[in-house]
């Protein structure tokens, strides 16, 4: 048992048991303090906590609705619950930190957002939500990923973001994050970075977890309108770097509901990383035998991530939630049996997250009869052109 | 010898520091730059164990790591090959907090060790992290070397200066490593308040891409280290000789009489700053 309470407030280190922390080089230290500093006083403050909310209701869409999964349901034996991130503003769960960081680096007085994205999405509600407090948003996006979402660079440059492609290693998100970490070195005086899952030196982990805490915090009260047992049985969400997973379940940690993170299969830091640091923290990392980073390979792009969020890696060795991998083709399997069910086209991250639930209920790892609540973290929209391939 | 020692011997002596970079295992026969900057006047040689992923480091030795990387590289081969080297300097290591952490920081301390190196820096573990670190260095006898920043406070600075061992790494400017950009004032305050809260060596980094600028940077402090400007050359091709005969025009750049009247805000610092009587200014700190 930890010393604190799970998913609390890893205090003024960071640290999420062994994980988590500051690695990141003395010049950015002093902003890392200034960030930690104003998301303290922004956070206990009311008037900041209404505005976010007003901006989260009027703008973004919230609350989203819990969608029950109905004919589903019937064919898994099971009662499925849909927690609807892809009807927010931007068509992910992303606007929600992105809103939160935004009227932070506004508090702060910085101009500027730059920010990472791997598919994209982060991206795109990062100019959105520049486009709406009046800041400028640079993007640093791998030169691969440039390739593989053209649309997504379109809607950012459309919102009057600028993107810019990154060439180094990978050429993917892994080396998107490197690069705007240099750039944030060079720009810390007026830009603020934007960060877009629940990673990087603290205070990242703990301030994106605390700006996703909505999605939990509605389903908990949903699920208790919807559920005679008030709690799900599962609590189930797709993991890159974890953002929709830690808000989800920061809404059940202190539940009875059992909660499971699914990584892709070749994106698995949970499951079959070590140890490490990157991009600022310590976690479970993919790496080879001599500490060099893999880079990891999933049919979505919001999931290519080497690493997962230091606060998983805790949940994961203290047993609270576990870690589960699931195919590329359960995927698409997942995401056209949701689509031609529900009428739903779910993005490829969140169908990561269904395709667990439909192998778990199907082969008996999730007992008939079950409540599940699944996040679904995003619209498939985007995904449209790479599903063809594989239909 | 410590690397502290060493260096600080040398500074004592009236002697501006020098100390060039290399990346393990960039090319075949690497550990020849190593002896030609040995031999071209450098006062110690910063060794890069590569990581994938470089944070503070700039495009060239981002390339220069990735290089080795895909060469097939790797921190056993490169510390092997240091320990069949014999040079007359000493050798410390550079590198990320990854490959320090991979089985553990005592580990590791004891690997560097064993291959002859005299100290370490690993620019992502600032003074928040770097306990459990400085202490398996300590237990080594290595000298865990620290980085400042222009940004860093002055409550920071003293705590740099005292925590760090071998020499302070004054960084000159808020970014990457790399050769572009000019000698700001603010890193010339760095080094003039480094100096004044320790008499442990204190080096420049980042941007010394010429003899000119080294000289320049070296009279606000004990000295440069000098990265990208010689890796640029290694990857366009040029080979030891060619990198020793660049070492050797800093060298001479750094030991030239100044040319010109000094600035109106600083005089150039004197090199013999150890003063016996002196007390520690945050007061004596057991090693690691």
């Amino acid at each position: 048992m930890s010393e604190h309470a799970l998913m609390s407030d890893p205090g003024t280190t960071g640290r999420f048991g062994d994980y988590g922390g500051r690695y990141v080089p003395e010049s950015l230290i002093p902003a890392c303090h200034e960030i930690e500093a104003a998301f303290r006083d922004a956070w206990a403050d009311p008037g900041f906590r209404d505005r976010l909310t007003t901006l989260l209701t009027v703008y973004a869409g919230r609350p989203t609705p819990l969608t029950p999964a109905r004919r589903l349901s019937r064919e898994l034996g099971i009662t499925l619950l849909l927690k609807r991130e892809d009807l927010t503003h931007t068509g992910s769960h992303k606007i929600n930190n992105v809103v939160g960081q935004a009227l932070l680096a506004q508090r702060m007085g910085r101009r500027r957002l730059l920010a990472e994205t791997g598919a994209g999405q982060h991206g795109v509600a990062t100019a959105t939500a520049a486009a709406l407090l009046g800041l400028e948003a640079t993007v640093f996006m791998g030169e691969r990923d440039i390739e593989r979402q053209e649309l997504n660079v379109l809607r950012m440059n459309v919102l009057g973001a600028e993107v810019v492609p990154v060439t180094s290693g990978s050429r993917t998100l892994k080396d998107a994050c490197n690069e705007a970490m240099r750039h944030w070195v060079a720009s810390v005086g007026d830009s603020y970075y934007c960060v877009g899952s629940v990673m990087g030196p603290h205070p990242y982990p703990w301030m994106v977890r605390e700006f996703q805490r909505v999605i939990g915090e509605e389903a908990r009260a949903q699920c208790a309108a919807e559920l005679p047992a008030a709690v799900p049985d599962y609590v189930v969400a797709c993991i890159g770097g974890g953002s929709n997973a830690a808000g989800t379940f920061a809404g059940f940690v202190g539940t009875t509901a059992r909660l499971v993170g699914v990584e892709a299969h070749g994106g698995a830091a949970a499951t079959s990383g070590r140890s490490g640091v990157l991009h600022g923290f310590r976690s479970l990392v993919l790496q080879d035998d001599d500490g060099q980073v893999r880079e990891a390979h999933s049919i979505a792009a919001g999931l290519d991530y080497p690493g997962i969020g230091p606060e998983h890696a805790h949940l994961r060795d203290d047993g609270r939630a576990r870690y589960a991998t699931v195919t590329d083709d359960e995927v698409v399997s997942a995401l056209v049996r949701l689509a031609r069910t529900e009428g739903i086209l779910a993005a490829l991250e969140s169908s990561h997250a269904l395709a667990w639930v439909i192998r778990a209920a199907e082969s008996g790892g999730i007992a008939p009869g079950s409540t599940v609540l699944l996040t679904l973290s995003g619209r498939g929209d985007k995904d449209i052109a790479s599903i063809r391939e594989l239909l | 010898m410590t690397l502290e020692e060493f260096l600080t011997a040398r500074r004592d002596a009236g002697r501006a520091l020098l100390v060039p970079y290399v990346t393990g295992g960039v090319a075949p026969g690497w550990t020849d730059v190593v002896r030609a900057y040995a031999d071209a006047g450098a006062d110690a040689v910063e060794i890069g164990l590569p990581f994938s992923d470089p944070m503070l480091d700039g495009v060239t030795i981002q390339e220069a790591s990735d290089r080795a990387i895909a060469g097939g590289t790797t921190v056993t081969r490169i510390l092997a090959e240091l320990a069949a080297l014999d040079v007359e300097v000493p050798l410390f290591a550079m590198t990320y907090s990854n490959l320090v952490f991979q089985k553990s920081a005592a580990a590791f301390c004891a690997a560097l060790r064993a291959s002859g190196l005299r100290g370490l820096i690993v620019p992502d573990s600032p003074l928040e992290e770097v306990g459990e670190l400085a202490g398996a260095a300590a237990a080594e006898g290595l000298d865990l070397a620290l980085m400042a920043a222009p940004s860093s406070s002055p409550e920071r600075l003293r705590e740099i200066a005292a925590r760090s061992r071998g020499f302070v790494y004054a960084v000159t400017r808020m970014g990457t490593t790399g050769e572009d950009g000019g000698i700001s004032a603010e890193a010339a305050r760095l080094g003039r308040d480094l100096t004044a809260l320790t008499d442990r060596p204190v080096l420049f980094g980042f941007g010394v891409s010429d003899p000119a600028r080294a000289a320049e940077l070296a009279r606000h402090a004990d000295g440069v280290v000098v990265a990208s400007a010689l890796m640029r050359r290694l990857l366009d091709g040029a080979g030891p000789r060619e990198l020793g005969e660049y070492v050797a025009s800093i060298r001479r750049a750094l030991d030239r009489p100044l040319d010109r009247e000094p600035d109106e805000q600083y005089a150039p610092l004197p090199r013999h700053r150890r003063r016996p009587d002196r007390q520690d200014p945050v007061g004596p700190l057991p090693r690691g």
